[in-house]
C-alpha cells in the first residue's frame, strides 16, 4: 500500500519541494541536538547538585528536563503537535489517571504511619538498613 | 490480484462499497481454515463464546461441589469426592476466577463485541482480522493454563481470586506452588488477550462506521463494549505490573510485597483493586447495553434517551477509577482515605440509578412483547437493582465494617454479577441467536428455562444476604466449627440455597437442549425477525464471509421504532428516505 | 491477503493504523505508569534506597540514553522517508534504529552482568528488585520493537506497506520516552 493513505491524517506534507523537506530533516535535527543538550544537563545538574546540597537543582535538573525532553519527543517526533488534539488529551488522561493511583496508594504504601496506624516492619527494615550503611561508611560509594 | 478497495474512503461517501464475495469467500475453506485458524470476526465470536460457556460450566461445577460441602460439610459429593479444606479453597478461587475472567469478559465483550461491532456498523470484518485471531488463540492458552494449573502438584491456586500476598506470594502459606504461578500467567495471558482485542474494538467503532453513521447513530451496546474495553485497557496496567512483581515473589524470591525487605503486602491490594473495580463496570457496561437493545426492539419504542445512557455510562466509567478502596476499608488503609472512598462510591450508584431509570422510562407507554430476551432484560433490571442497593452498605465505609468479608459482600455481588454473567448473556444469546444460526430457538422452552433459572436464583442468593447479616463470614469450609453459626435455623439457610443451586443446574439442561435443538430444528428465522432496526438485521441469518452483499449506509440513529409518520413500527438504519 | 473494508475506512480522518497504536500506547503508559508509580513510593518512603542505587553505572545508563535518544533521532528520520515514498531509503534509517537498540541491549547486558557479579541481584532487595523489573520491561519493549522494526524494513524496502514506518516509529518513541523517565529514577542516587 503506498504512503498515499497516510496522506489523510498529514495534509501538511502533500505535494513538498526539496526546500520544504530541507527544512524539515532541519527541524528534526535540532530537535535531537536540543534533546541531547538537555541530556547533559540531566546528567551533570544532578552531579552539581550533590556538590552544592541543592535537592532541588537535582530534582529540577533530572526530573524536570526529563519532562521537558519527553515533551520533545511527543510533540515533534510523535508529531502529537498536529494531530488530532483529542489524542493527546487521551495519552494525557491516563497519564493523569496513573497520578490518581499514586495520590490514592502513597498514603498507605509510601507512608509507614497515618491515623491510628503504624507500619511496624517497614519502618524496622528502613532503620536497620539506614545503620548499616552509615556503620558501612564511605566504602559503599566506590560503585563505578 | 489488484484488488480495488485499497484506498481510504472518506466518511460521507455516497456509494456502496462491495463486501462479500470479492476477493474472499469463492473459494472452498478447509474445516481448519474456516473453524480453528479463522479470521472472520464471526468465527471468532463463535470461538469465544463456546470457550466461555464451556469455562461457565466449569466455574459452575465448581460452585455445585463447593455450595455441596457448605450445605453437607465432610459428606461425599457427588461427582467429586470428599472435599478438603484446601481443596475448597481452590474450589471458591478458580471458581471467582473463572466466572470473572473466562466466563464474563469473553461471553459478554468478546464474542458479542466481535459479533455485532461489524454487523452492526455496517462492514465486513473488525480492522485487524489476524490481530482478532491471535487475541483469541492467546485468550485460549490463557485457559489451557488455568485448567493445567488444576492438575499440577499441591493442586490449583486457593488464595481467593484477589490472591492477597503473602498467603498468594509465600508458597509455605499457600501450599501451592506450582499452582499459584500458573494461575497468575493465565491471568496475565487473559490480560494481554483482552487488551489485543479491546485496541481492535476501539479502532473499529472509531474508523468503520458505515457512511453516514455518527458517534451519536452507533446503538448503544456498541458505545458500552468499547467504552468497557477502554475501561479494561486504562485499568489493567498497574495490576499487569502487579502480577509481574506477584511472580517474581513467589518464584524467584524477589520482595514487592514482603515488608521485611522493603516490600508491602497492601501496594498488592490497591494494584489490584484499582483494576478489580473498573473491571466490574467493564462487564456491567456491556451487559446493560444488551438490555437496552432489547428492551427498545420488544417495547416497540425509542430509548427514553439516548444521550443520557450515554453520559451515564461516560460518568460511571470516570468515577469508577475513584472507588477502589471500598474493597479494603479493613484492610488497614488510612482512615482518611476511607472518608474519601465512601464519597466517591455512594457517588456511583447515581449514574447507574439514572441508567436503570432511563430503562423504565424507556418501557412506560411501549407496546411490551414479553418475548424470551425481553425477559431476561427485564429480569436483569430487577435483579440488578437489589445488587445495587445493597451495595449502599459496603460502600458506606462505617456498615462494611460489619460486612465486610461476610456472605452479605457475596450475596451482593452474586445479585450483580449473575445478572452481569448469566442473565444478559442469556438475553444476547437468545435475542442474536437467530442471526448467528438462521433458526430461532424455542419459545415456550425458553420460557421454561427463565423461570426455571431466575427463581432459584434468588433462592439461592437471599438466604446467603441472612447469614451474611447474621456473622457468616466468607471462604469458611464447614461452619460447623463455628457453634454459634450452626444453628438450626443457619444450617437450613445454607441448605436452602445449596438445594436451590441444584434446582438452577437443573433447569440449564433444558436451555442446553434448546441450544442445540434449535440449531437443527428450529424455525428458519430469516433475516430480521424481532422486525429491529439495527444494521446486524439487514444482513442473512446467519451473514456470509464479509457481511453484506452491499455495505449499507446509515441514515439516522438505532431507535427510531413506532415513529408518527411511517406505517410500519420499525425504520431500519440502511433504509433511505 | 486483501484487507478489510473497516481496516480502509477511516471515519476519525486518522488512519486506522495509527489510531490503533495510540490506543495501545494509551494502555502501555499504565502498565509502566502502574509499575513506576509503585517504585516511586517505595522509592520515597525508604531513603536507604538511595543508597542501594548508587551502585547503579550511571555512565553506561547515561550513554544508553544517549543511544535511545539518537535510535529515536533515526526512527523519526524513516518515517520522513517513508511519508516521501522512499522506502528503501527508510529501510535503511530503520536498520540504524535497530542498530541503536542492538547497541542499548549490549550495554545493559554488561551492565546487569558486572551488577550481578557484584551480588547486586534482583533478590537482594526491593530496590533492585524494582530496578530490574523495571529496566527488564522496558528491555523486552526494546527486543519487541527491534524484531517488528526488522519485519517493517523488510517490506519497506520493497516500497509495501510504508505507513507502517511511523506507526513502529511511534512505538520506538515510546520506548524512548519510557527510558527518559526510567533514567533519572533508578540512576540517580539522591
Amino acid at each position: 500500500m503506498a504512503a498515499g493513505t497516510k496522506q489523510a491524517g498529514h495534509g501538511a506534507h502533500a505535494g513538498h519541494g526539496e526546500h520544504d523537506e530541507a527544512a524539515h530533516i532541519r527541524l528534526y535535527t535540532k530537535v535531537y541536538i536540543t534533546l541531547l543538550v538537555l541530556f547533559l544537563v540531566s546528567v551533570t545538574g544532578p552531579v552539581i547538585g550533590d556538590m552544592v546540597g541543592s535537592k532541588a537543582l537535582v530534582l529540577i535538573t533530572a526530573f524536570g528536563i526529563a519532562v521537558v525532553k519527553a515533551y520533545l519527543v511527543c510533540a515533534h517526533f510523535m508529531h502529537l503537535n498536529i494531530e488530532k488534539r483529542y489524542i493527546g488529551y487521551l495519552l494525557i488522561t491516563t497519564v493523569v489517571f496513573m497520578g490518581l493511583f499514586y495520590a490514592g496508594v502513597a498514603p498507605d504504601v509510601m507512608e509507614h504511619h497515618g491515623r491510628n496506624w503504624v507500619n511496624v516492619a517497614a519502618q524496622n527494615e528502613v532503620e536497620r538498613a539506614l545503620k548499616a550503611h552509615s556503620e558501612h561508611g564511605e566504602g559503599e560509594h566506590s560503585a563505578h | 490480484m489488484a484488488t480495488p478497495h485499497e484506498h481510504a474512503h472518506p466518511p460521507d461517501e455516497h456509494g456502496h462499497d462491495h463486501g462479500a464475495g470479492h476477493d474472499h469467500g469463492h473459494h472452498p475453506q478447509s474445516f481448519w481454515s474456516k473453524y480453528v485458524f479463522s479470521i472472520d470476526h464471526k468465527m471468532i465470536a463463535m470461538q469465544y463464546m463456546f470457550t466461555g460457556l464451556a469455562m461457565g460450566i466449569i466455574g459452575a461445577y465448581f460452585s455445585y461441589v463447593f455450595r455441596m460441602q457448605l450445605a453437607y460439610p465432610g459428606h461425599h459429593v457427588p461427582g467429586y469426592g470428599v472435599v478438603s479444606a484446601a481443596e475448597y479453597n481452590m474450589l471458591v478461587t478458580n471458581h471467582g476466577t473463572v466466572m470473572i475472567f473466562w466466563l464474563a469478559m469473553p461471553v459478554l465483550i468478546a464474542a458479542f463485541g466481535n459479533y455485532l461491532i461489524p454487523l452492526m456498523l455496517g462492514c465486513d470484518d473488525m480492522v485487524f482480522p489476524r490481530l482478532n485471531r491471535l487475541s483469541y488463540q492467546i485468550f485460549l492458552l490463557s485457559a489451557l493454563v488455568l485448567i493445567y494449573s488444576w492438575f499440577v502438584q499441591g493442586g490449583g491456586f486457593g488464595g481467593a481470586w484477589t490472591a492477597y500476598p503473602p498467603l498468594s506470594a509465600k508458597s509455605q502459606y499457600n501450599l501451592t506452588p506450582a499452582g499459584s504461578s500458573l494461575w497468575v500467567v493465565a491471568v496475565a495471558l487473559e490480560f494481554v488477550a483482552f487488551l489485543i482485542g479491546g485496541i481492535n474494538f476501539v479502532t473499529t467503532a472509531m474508523n468503520s462506521r458505515a457512511p453516514g453513521m455518527k458517534m451519536f447513530d452507533m446503538p448503544i451496546v456498541i458505545w458500552m463494549i468499547v467504552l468497557a474495553s477502554m475501561l479494561f485497557m486504562g485499568s489493567v496496567g498497574p495490576l499487569v505490573a502487579g502480577a509481574v512483581m506477584l511472580l517474581f515473589d513467589q518464584t524467584i524470591g524477589t520482595s514487592f510485597y514482603d515488608p521485611v525487605h522493603g516490600g508491602d503486602p497492601i501496594l498488592w491490594q490497591h494494584l489490584f483493586w484499582f483494576f478489580g473495580h473498573p473491571e466490574v463496570y467493564v462487564v456491567l457496561l456491556p451487559a446493560t447495553g444488551i438490555v437496552a437493545e432489547i428492551i427498545t426492539v420488544f417495547s416497540r419504542k425509542k430509548l427514553f434517551a439516548y444521550k443520557t445512557v450515554l453520559y451515564t455510562a461516560f460518568g460511571t466509567g470516570v468515577l469508577s477509577f475513584f472507588v477502589w478502596a471500598h474493597h479494603q476499608f479493613i484492610a488497614g488503609i488510612d482512615p482518611r482515605m476511607a472518608n474519601v472512598f465512601t464519597a466517591t462510591t455512594v457517588l456511583i450508584s447515581i449514574p447507574i440509578a439514572e441508567m436503570m431509570f432511563v430503562f423504565v422510562a424507556t418501557l412506560y407507554g411501549g407496546s411490551i412483547r414479553l418475548t424470551v430476551p425481553m425477559l431476561w432484560a427485564l429480569a436483569f433490571i430487577a435483579e440488578f437493582m437489589i445488587g445495587g442497593v445493597t451495595g449502599i452498605f459496603l460502600g458506606s465505609s462505617g456498615s462494611d465494617i460489619y460486612f465486610h468479608d461476610t456472605y452479605f459482600v457475596l450475596a451482593h455481588f452474586h445479585f450483580t454479577f449473575v445478572p452481569i454473567a448469566f442473565i444478559s448473556v442469556m438475553a444476547g444469546i437468545s435475542y442474536w441467536y437467530p442471526k448467528m444460526f438462521g433458526r430461532m430457538l424455542n419459545e415456550t422452552l425458553g420460557k421454561i428455562h427463565f423461570w426455571g433459572t431466575i427463581i432459584p436464583f434468588n433462592g439461592i442468593f437471599i438466604p446467603l444476604f441472612l447469614t451474611g447479616m447474621a456473622g457468616d463470614h466468607r471462604r469458611i469450609y464447614n461452619y460447623n466449627n463455628f457453634p454459634e453459626l450452626a444453628t438450626e435455623h443457619m444450617v437450613h439457610l445454607r441448605e436452602f440455597a445449596t438445594v436451590s443451586l441444584l434446582v438452577l443446574l437443573a433447569f440449564q439442561v433444558v436451555f442446553i437442549i434448546n441450544f442445540f435443538v434449535s440449531l437443527k430444528s428450529g424455525k428458519v428465522a430469516g433475516n430480521n425477525p424481532w422486525n429491529a432496526n439495527t444494521l446486524e438485521w439487514q444482513a442473512p441469518s446467519p451473514p456470509p464471509h464479509g457481511n453484506f452483499a452491499e455495505l449499507p449506509n446509515c441514515y439516522r440513529g438505532p431507535y427510531e421504532y413506532s415513529s408518527p409518520n411511517r406505517e410500519k413500527d420499525y425504520w431500519p438504519q440502511n433504509e433511505s428516505v | 491477503m486483501a484487507k478489510p473494508i473497516a481496516t480502509l475506512r477511516s471515519a476519525t480522518n486518522i488512519p486506522t493504523g495509527r489510531l490503533a497504536v495510540w490506543w495501545l500506547l494509551a494502555s502501555e503508559i499504565v502498565i509502566f505508569g502502574g509499575l513506576l508509580a509503585s517504585y516511586i513510593m517505595h522509592r520515597l518512603g525508604h531513603p536507604e534506597f538511595g543508597d542501594y542505587a548508587s551502585h547503579t553505572n550511571t555512565l553506561l545508563g547515561g550513554i544508553n540514553t544517549f543511544v535511545l535518544l539518537t535510535s529515536s533521532y533515526f526512527a523519526v528520520r524513516a518515517h520522513f522517508e517513508a511519508e516521501h515514498g522512499r522506502g528503501a531509503t527508510a529501510a535503511k534509517w530503520l536498520y540504524a534504529t535497530i542498530g541503536g537498540a542492538v547497541a542499548f541491549l549490549c550495554i545493559k547486558s554488561y551492565e546487569w552482568t558486572h551488577e550481578i557479579s557484584e551480588g547486586f541481584t534482583i533478590t537482594k532487595n526491593a530496590f533492585w528488585s524494582f530496578y530490574y523489573i523495571a529496566a527488564g520491561l522496558h528491555g523486552l519493549h526494546v527486543i519487541g520493537g527491534a524484531l517488528i522494526m526488522f519485519i517493517v524494513a523488510q517490506d519497506a524496502k520493497k516500497n509495501r506497506e510504508l505507513q507502517r514506518v511511523e506507526l513502529v516509529g511511534l512505538y520506538w518513541h515510546f520506548v524512548d520516552v519510557v527510558w527518559i523517565f526510567l533514567f533519572p529514577l533508578l540512576y540517580i542516587a539522591k
